[in-house]
């Protein structure tokens, strides 16, 4: 006689995997954008919320400020974009009360990877950026994956828009693809300027990039938060 | 001459094995081997929420419908509920799932009031609450099945918020869940931008058109809904409001006869 073994701890639990009919995943857009300059850094989002064809709100800002000298751009599936940033904002807390100090960008990063690879099998949908000033005062971007690889560069852009903005660039500030071209360091007024150009750009294009940016700016005095308009169709 | 058993073996013959799962004579039950299945779709429906800021408060509007599929089951459903003087809540989606959330938040309410130390739901604490609910929910592929709009005054300002089955949450001043984010948002957004500071009765005017335009167009809507409002003079809920509509040019429609 085949008797099966069924699980019996409830009534209603049945043996076998469980089959998913509904998506846990939404995308709701967005573009973010970090630079790192010589002892400052510029991070910038658009503040569009959006799902498929329409808009929730036109006022909501991917950047989101850690520590003093850290801002985190976070974009993708908003339920996991909250959900990761309020994890991050606890642990961050609990850090500052374990060790009498703020954490540094470079320790902000590490963990962040950790965090995201934590869920390897059921990922937060999030692009993350995180820019800041390094331990000696200069501007720092990190770059991530959904999953937490990640690197430390330059500038990156991240996002729906991303795919537009960096080979703007990788010519802008990288100086790739220019020939006999002097490589003068970046000013944080060019940085911020560079921004604006590339988000009118991208809105131009991208239906999940516009409305307005936000850019904040990083130095060893603050992060300043500056507004402005994008095109709202 | 043969011994009788001290005791029997045999209790009963053809029946159930004691200890074993019983199998009916003629075919085998096997226990179900297909996947676990969850509530993954949803059952009695209601319709948009719609959510729209004032100069001294917040409405919340739903209609009173609760459709099965493409039956309209029953017409006297409510769907926005009173937290306390501060907080309302529209529901649109899952009406059992809305019930059930009821329920825990009343619940919540009580045991929050008998502790009588001056705290309780704000709007803000509900709207973040709620987003871990649903949040969790989804991650373990059970949902709740609902967009929720939050209104109310937080700290003496109006205070509106979305959340939806995923866990996507943003706060705006004007929401709307279902056909109404593509009917009625940009209508209530229009209205909101030439008018940031309406009194109640102009938004409670522009809710109207909207429920209105939303009977015309969506057909799983009803005309009847209820209006929750928030001011601080606490809350109140008009209940069954009628639009007034007008088929006229219904007549001049051709071709679907």
């Amino acid at each position: 006689m085949d008797i099966l073994q069924i699980n019996q701890t409830s009534d209603y639990k049945k043996a076998g995997p469980l089959q998913a009919h509904f998506n846990p995943y939404s995308y709701n857009g967005g573009t973010v954008l970090a630079i790192a300059g010589e002892n400052f850094s510029v991070i910038a989002s658009d503040t569009r919320l959006s799902e498929g064809f329409s808009i929730h709100t036109r006022e909501n800002p991917k950047t989101y400020k850690l520590t003093d000298t850290t801002v985190l751009g976070a974009c993708g599936f908003h339920g996991d974009v909250l959900t990761l940033t309020k994890v991050l904002d606890a642990r961050l807390k609990i850090y500052e009360q374990d060790h009498h100090k703020q954490m540094t960008t470079g320790a902000v990063a590490a963990m962040l990877s950790t965090m995201l690879y934590h869920r390897r099998f059921f990922p937060y949908y999030v692009y993350n950026i995180v820019a800041g000033l390094d331990d000696e005062g200069k501007g720092c971007v990190y770059s991530f994956d959904p999953v937490g690889s990640y690197e430390r560069e330059a500038y990156r852009a991240g996002g729906s828009a991303s795919a537009m903005l960096q080979p703007l660039l990788d010519n802008q500030i990288g100086f790739k693809n220019q020939q006999g071209v002097t490589r003068i360091p970046l000013s944080r007024e060019k940085a911020v300027n560079l921004v604006k150009d590339v988000f009118i750009s991208a809105a131009e294009r991208d239906i999940y990039t516009g409305d307005s940016i936000l850019i904040n700016v990083i130095t060893k005095d603050g992060v300043t938060d500056e507004r402005f308009p994008l095109r709202r169709d | 001459m043969a011994t009788a058993p001290l005791f029997r073996t045999e209790f009963w013959r053809n029946g159930p094995q004691p200890g074993s799962i019983y199998n009916f004579p003629g075919g085998k039950t096997k226990p179900d081997l297909n996947p676990m299945k969850r509530t993954m779709n949803p059952t009695v429906t209601g319709t948009s929420v719609l959510g729209l800021k004032f100069k001294d408060g917040v409405v919340i509007s739903a209609d009173k419908l609760g459709s099965y599929g493409s039956l309209a089951r029953y017409r006297d459903l409510t769907r926005v509920m009173k937290i306390n003087d501060t907080t309302i809540l529209g529901s649109s989606g899952d009406y059992a799932d809305f019930q059930f959330l009821t329920n825990l938040i009343q619940e919540r309410v009580i045991e929050e009031e008998c502790l009588n130390d001056g705290f309780g739901y704000t709007p803000l604490r509900l709207f973040s609450w709620l987003t871990r609910v649903l949040y969790n929910r989804r991650s373990n592929f059970n949902p709740l099945w609902n967009t929720y709009i939050v209104g109310g005054l937080q700290d003496g300002e109006p205070f509106l918020g979305y959340v939806d089955k995923i866990g996507t949450a943003y706060q705006a001043p004007t929401v709307a869940s279902g056909y109404g984010a593509y009917i009625a948002q940009p209508l209530l957004r229009e209205a909101f931008e030439n008018n940031p500071n309406m009194s109640l009765e102009e938004a409670a005017k522009t809710i109207d058109r909207c429920m209105k335009i939303l009977f015309y167009r969506d057909a799983r809507s009803l005309n009847k809904y209820d209006l929750a409002i928030v001011t601080k003079d606490g809350v109140e809920i008009k209940s069954s409001i009628v639009s007034e509509t007008n088929w006229e040019i219904s007549d001049f429609v051709k071709g679907y006869e």
